[in-house]
């Protein structure tokens, strides 16, 4: 299984084994990863799953749709590398992704 | 202070339809919400995004959907208390006594709590001194045009709100409309509005950046904004308006002493009771073994639950099980035949 490792601000992290299929939002839900709030239940209208992308992934990652790109703009701090974790679906090319997630949700 | 049957606390898909299943077994409710009106997630999240799994609707919007379910609740009459919140619950013997934060007080022998993910409030601005200047000269919101004359204002934001505040402010104020891409996301018609006056010099569009500071004593004097390029700007400003959506915040509900897990409410399956006599909880903030968060789910919630607060609102009746398709009674209730 893929295993993503999710980082607080702090830089404290926890490395997850996530099912393929599931969304990245969804890992940290099911594992109590705190920091990835989801409170619309990954429908893509809050923006507090938000999460930062390192560069290396964030370019493998498939783009963001345009719904995606507003959404974040009601985010929290958001920058370039900002995405929301409940629009990544984890797979094998996933495999050692590592997000960020923010100071706070909102 | 108010005498009702049922309190539904949410006027969400969930909460509109457990005035339907109270009004048909004869019970009055009134409903508070904390938005300006009815639909909850359905209209301030996904008004316009289509929904496919309400059964028997293939599909429909979240707007379309409040439409239905007001439709559908109309011969009950109910009152909505819209722009107010929850703040208090308190027992007195059988019953519950609530206060909102308009300081209304209503008594009932039961409450339904279908408040989602709790109430919707304005994403706030988290730059130092922000709480300060909240409400005298930074708002989330404009209530009254004429606080907004002949100022300098500086609005945040890049979708409906503050596009449509910068055009209408324009008229009679300077505008700075501040956001983190170049991309705004608003009618055509607006956007075209909005550039048009940026070449008249009545806007001035500032991207991609984003508020660093705000200064000032009594009142914002000053903002200063960062660009990507890492380039900074300051701004002769007397009011910020800030557009970034809204939230939802579970609030008070947490200190009403209910059995709470992961920010919802713990409910038995059988009629959705809390771990308080009469007090509910149904659609995306209860759960049980099993729950899934879908409106249906919430739908199925409140018709079980709204059995049990016909027990504790009528003890001395007997409840009888009816379809609307036959009883004389329901149809009545509902204005037919």
């Amino acid at each position: 299984m893929p295993k993503i490792t999710y980082q607080d601000n702090q830089g404290n992290s926890k490395t997850i084994e996530v099912e393929n299929g599931l969304t990245v939002m969804e890992g940290a839900i099911q594992n109590d990863i705190s920091g990835i709030d989801a409170d619309c239940g990954g429908s893509m209208a809050c923006a507090t799953c938000h999460v930062y992308v390192e560069e290396k992934w964030f370019n493998k990652l498939l783009k963001a749709e345009e719904a995606e790109i507003d959404m974040i703009d009601m985010a929290y701090e958001p920058k370039k590398n900002s995405r929301l974790s409940c629009q990544l679906i984890v797979s094998d090319e996933l495999d050692g992704l590592i997000v960020t997630t923010p100071a706070k949700q909102s | 202070m108010k005498k009702t049957d049922t309190i539904i606390i949410g006027a969400g898909p969930v909460g509109l339809f457990a005035i339907h299943q109270l009004g048909i077994k004869g019970l009055k409710s009134i409903v508070i919400d904390n938005l300006d009106k009815a639909g909850g997630q359905c209209i301030e999240l996904y008004p316009d995004k289509p929904i496919y799994d309400i059964p028997a609707v293939p599909e429909c919007t979240g707007e379309e959907l409040t439409k239905k379910l007001l439709e559908q609740i109309k011969p009950f009459n109910t009152e909505f208390f819209l722009n107010e919140r929850v703040e208090e619950v308190k027992q007195d013997k059988e019953n519950w006594i609530i206060k909102t934060n308009n300081n209304n007080e209503f008594s009932a022998p039961n409450i339904i709590i279908a408040g989602g993910v709790g109430s919707f409030e304005p994403r706030k601005l988290t730059v130092k001194d922000a709480e300060k200047f909240e409400d005298k000269s930074l708002f989330y919101a404009v209530k009254n045009k004429d606080h907004f004359k002949n100022k300098n204002i500086s609005i945040f934001g890049g979708g409906d709100s503050a596009l449509d505040w910068a055009l209408e402010l324009s008229k009679f104020s300077n505008i700075n409309l501040i956001h983190r891409r170049d991309d705004f996301r608003g009618a055509p018609h607006t956007l075209s509005e909005i550039k048009k006056l940026e070449k008249e010099g009545k806007i001035a569009i500032k991207t991609p950046c984003q508020l660093q500071s705000i200064e000032g004593n009594e009142k914002i004097n000053f903002i200063t904004i960062k660009f990507d390029d890492g380039k900074t700007e300051k701004i002769k400003t007397d009011v910020v308006l800030s557009f970034f959506g809204l939230i939802m915040k579970l609030g008070p509900i947490a200190e009403w002493g209910l059995n709470m897990s992961k920010k919802t409410i713990e409910v038995n399956s059988k009629n959705f009771e809390t771990n308080k006599k009469g007090i509910f909880a149904a659609g995306d903030i209860c759960s049980y073994p099993g729950k899934l968060k879908l409106i249906l789910s919430g739908f199925h919630e409140v018709a079980l639950a709204s059995v049990e607060c016909f027990k504790r609102a009528r003890p001395n009746e007997k409840y009888r099980f009816e379809f609307t398709t036959s009883s004389k009674t329901i149809q009545s209730r509902l204005g037919k035949k």
